[in-house]
């Protein structure tokens, strides 16, 4: 991480910074935080250019109109910079106690637990990825940190960079492309499949965890990759804003799959505009969990822009106290033959509230089109509510339309049977979660799926009564 | 032999209706009592408060299983300290399989004594299963749904001769099961009887009773045992119905 930008000495902002904090960082969204990120990375004129557009847009527009209520958001009082180096620094002491026991009984170690608390950003798995690195370079893949890619790959980069999410597609894609740093960068070459997910990276890169990171991942032709990002331990978070962005393109015949488990404290808003761009007979997969925040809107998309091309959407979400997910995706169907599904499972409990939202739209050219949408819901008790909003746009006569929508409660015969086999309530509640997101977490690889399910076990305890 | 479960005077009712009104039953430990008795007599209802279930109120009377009050414990204390039912008509886990039902009710019910291994574990589960009948593949599905009435009754089986209880209740195990099924059922019941294991089997039929020969059986009738008698009561019973039986008190 320091390898990538060097500690200045006349590093300072004309503003306030917190004294408890080690960071040179700001808080407030001016022209001249803009330009100090950009000169900081020694970015190119058009990069800088860029930001200040986007910043434009992102002060011109006004606060989404729809979904959850954002309104408490302080722009003024968020931290739009903080470098990895700088991350090191925090203290193990202001990890909110809650975060550090759920470590604990997740049984993650030590060194980890510093990197997700957004400290100590290096440890023994970087051995591994230096070797995975090394493999995935002979068959020509790009994996690097957003940064370095624009410096390393400048014209791959601002051939695809913005093309999928422009800074006008929403406010926070605006604020994201003004302010962005970190990310994931990924180029796979034609014809080449990576065949083990492509995840070591993230769990020892700080930087891909800043909160206004943007990735960027290209499959070339023929190309076949699955990225991860997030782990299902809480990510502690100091500033209460996520706004990143995702493009992916696939070109022709490419597969994506893009994993996200996303379990960032219960401070966080977490505002993520996801999008990929299908070519002929493209499959992108997004499998999306959203765990943790305290209110997300996310919506992967695809835009299916060949014949042939396919999308498949698995989203998952569990809300529980004080938490709002509104999550699904977007299926744009805008060439002959495609097919999409969606397929998402919402959880609430103790209070929470999960939505599914979601938008399939097959414009009229896209003929003999097919898309099947099944949204589940899964309430635990009273207090807790669920919402679906399935909005589906048909421009065609010729396309087949499949929509299932299904809302459960776990019912007091269910907890009444498996307590006649010995099972205590607050563990049957999570036997029957888990049996419900199944269908979702069985597409997560390994290590993943088992902390899943643990997790969701934690998230249940306590949760009778 | 000292009685493993020991009814007394029993008033038990839902949303304030009083179903069992004064029961009385005792069972000793390794017997296999029988209650027959019409529709809407108290049967269910009669299994569901002994495994505590929280939609019925106990008005009075007491429960005691080895000596000890039933009704102070919740249900999945009750399935632990060794009481089992098989339920008349088991209720869909909708993503929750047979399988890994049985995982965790070895574990929390047998504790050591569940199969440490997963070897371990489908080697009995399959044992259990094959004499049962039930298809392999429905083991892997989410229980009781979209299970036929006679495999939701083989999946209770399976699962009680996997949770080793001291007293199995069997609410109409033999309704929706085939000629070969009630016969294995029977084996089943026959073989934990051997070890000591005691019975409560409600059955509207002689059937079952042709291959498990009962200690006792009773009949129920508005929430009472109104007669008890030898295997030849469910003859009786049979032949002349429960009209007869009730004016002949
Ligand atoms: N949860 C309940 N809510 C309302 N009424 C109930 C409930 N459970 C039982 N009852 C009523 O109590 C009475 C006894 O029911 P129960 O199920 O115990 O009968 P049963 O003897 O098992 O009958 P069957 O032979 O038809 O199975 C019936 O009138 C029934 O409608
Ligand atoms: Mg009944």
């Amino acid at each position: 991480m320091s390898e990538k930008f060097e500690v200045t000495n006349d590093y300072k902002f004309g503003f306030k910074t917190p004294e408890h904090y080690h960071f040179k960082g700001g808080v407030g969204l001016t022209k001249e935080v803009v330009e100090e990120i950009s000169r900081m990375k020694e970015e190119p004129q058009w990069m800088l250019e860029f930001r200040l557009r986007a910043l434009e847009v992102f002060q011109s527009k006004p606060m989404p109109q729809w979904g959850l209520d954002l309104s408490q958001i302080e722009f003024d009082k968020i931290h739009y910079y903080v470098r990895a180096t700088d991350r090191t620094n925090d203290s193990w002491d202001d990890v909110p106690q809650d975060i550090r026991d759920t470590f604990d009984k997740l049984g993650i170690p030590e060194a980890e637990r510093k990197f997700l608390a957004g400290m100590g950003a290096q440890f023994e798995s970087e051995v591994v990825y230096h070797n995975l690195k090394e493999k995935w370079t002979e068959l020509g893949v790009v994996f690097l940190d957003t940064d370095t890619a624009l410096k390393k790959y400048p014209e791959m980069f601002r051939k695809y960079f913005a093309t999928i999410v422009p800074p006008e597609d929403n406010k926070f894609a605006a604020l994201n492309s003004a302010v962005w740093s970190g990310g994931t960068f990924i180029y796979v070459p034609p014809g080449v499949k990576v065949d083990i997910p492509l995840q070591a990276y993230f769990r020892i890169n700080a930087e891909s965890m800043g909160q206004f990171e943007r990735t960027l991942i290209v499959a070339d032709e023929g190309a076949d990759i699955h990225y991860v990002e997030g782990c299902t331990a809480p990510i502690y978070a100091k500033h209460s804003l996520h706004a990143a962005v995702v493009e992916i393109v696939a070109l022709k015949g490419a597969r994506i799959q893009y994993t996200t488990v996303q379990n960032w404290s219960s401070n966080v808003y977490n505002l993520v505009t996801k999008r990929a761009v299908a070519h002929e007979d493209a499959t992108m997969i997004w499998v999306d969990g959203n765990l943790g925040s305290y209110k997300t809107m996310k919506y992967p998309s695809v835009y299916m822009v060949g014949k042939g091309a396919r999308a498949d959407i698995l989203s998952l979400a569990l809300a529980s106290t004080n938490q709002e997910q509104d999550a699904g995706g977007k299926v744009i169907h805008a060439a002959p033959n495609t097919t999409s599904t969606i397929t998402s499972k919402s959880v609430s409990l103790n209070g929470g509230r999960a939505s599914y939202r979601g938008l399939v739209k097959i414009h009229k050219n896209a003929t003999g089109s097919k898309t099947n949408v099944q949204c589940d819901a899964l309430i635990l008790d009273d207090h807790s509510i669920s919402d679906t909003y399935p909005y589906i746009e048909v421009e065609n006569s010729d396309s087949y339309v499949e929509h299932e929508a299904s809302v459960s409660k776990v019912s007091e015969e269910q907890l009444f049977y498996l307590a006649s086999r010995g099972i205590p309530e607050e563990e049957a509640r999570s036997m029957i979660v888990s049996g419900f997101v199944d269908a979702i977490v069985r597409e997560l690889p390994m290590e993943y799926a088992v902390e899943m399910n643990r997790l969701i076990e934690l998230q249940m305890e306590g949760s009778v009564g | 032999m000292s009685n493993l479960l020991e009814i007394s005077n029993l008033h038990a009712g839902v949303e304030g209706k009083e179903i069992l009104k004064g029961l009385n039953l005792s069972i000793p430990e390794g017997e296999v009592h029988v209650i027959m008795g019409p529709n809407g007599s108290g049967k269910s209802t009669l299994a569901n408060v002994i495994m505590g279930h929280p939609a019925y109120e106990v008005a009075s009377g007491h429960i005691e299983f080895g000596g000890e009050d039933l009704l102070d414990l919740a249900t999945d204390e009750r399935a632990r300290v060794g009481v089992f039912l098989s339920f008349q008509s088991p209720t869909a886990l909708p993503g929750i399989s047979l399988l890994q039902l049985l995982r965790k009710a070895t574990t929390m019910v047998l504790g050591d004594e569940a199969p440490d291994t997963a070897m371990e574990m489908m080697t009995e589960v399959n044992e259990a299963r094959e004499l049962t009948g039930l298809p392999e593949h429905l083991l892997t599905r989410s229980a009781n749904d979209g299970f036929s009435g006679g495999e939701k009754k083989k999946g209770e089986i399976i699962q009680m001769a996997m949770l080793k209880p001291k007293l199995v209740i069997l609410d109409e195990i033999d309704s929706g099961l085939d000629i070969d099924a009630v016969k294995a059922v029977s084996r089943g019941i026959n073989a934990l009887r051997e070890q000591g294991r005691s019975f409560l089997i409600i059955t509207h039929y002689q059937r079952i009773l042709n291959y498990v020969k009962p200690d006792r059986v009773h009949v129920v009738s508005d929430g009472q045992i109104i007669r008890s008698g030898d295997h030849t009561l469910a003859h009786e019973l049979e032949e002349v119905g429960y009209e007869q039986v009730e004016v002949a008190r």
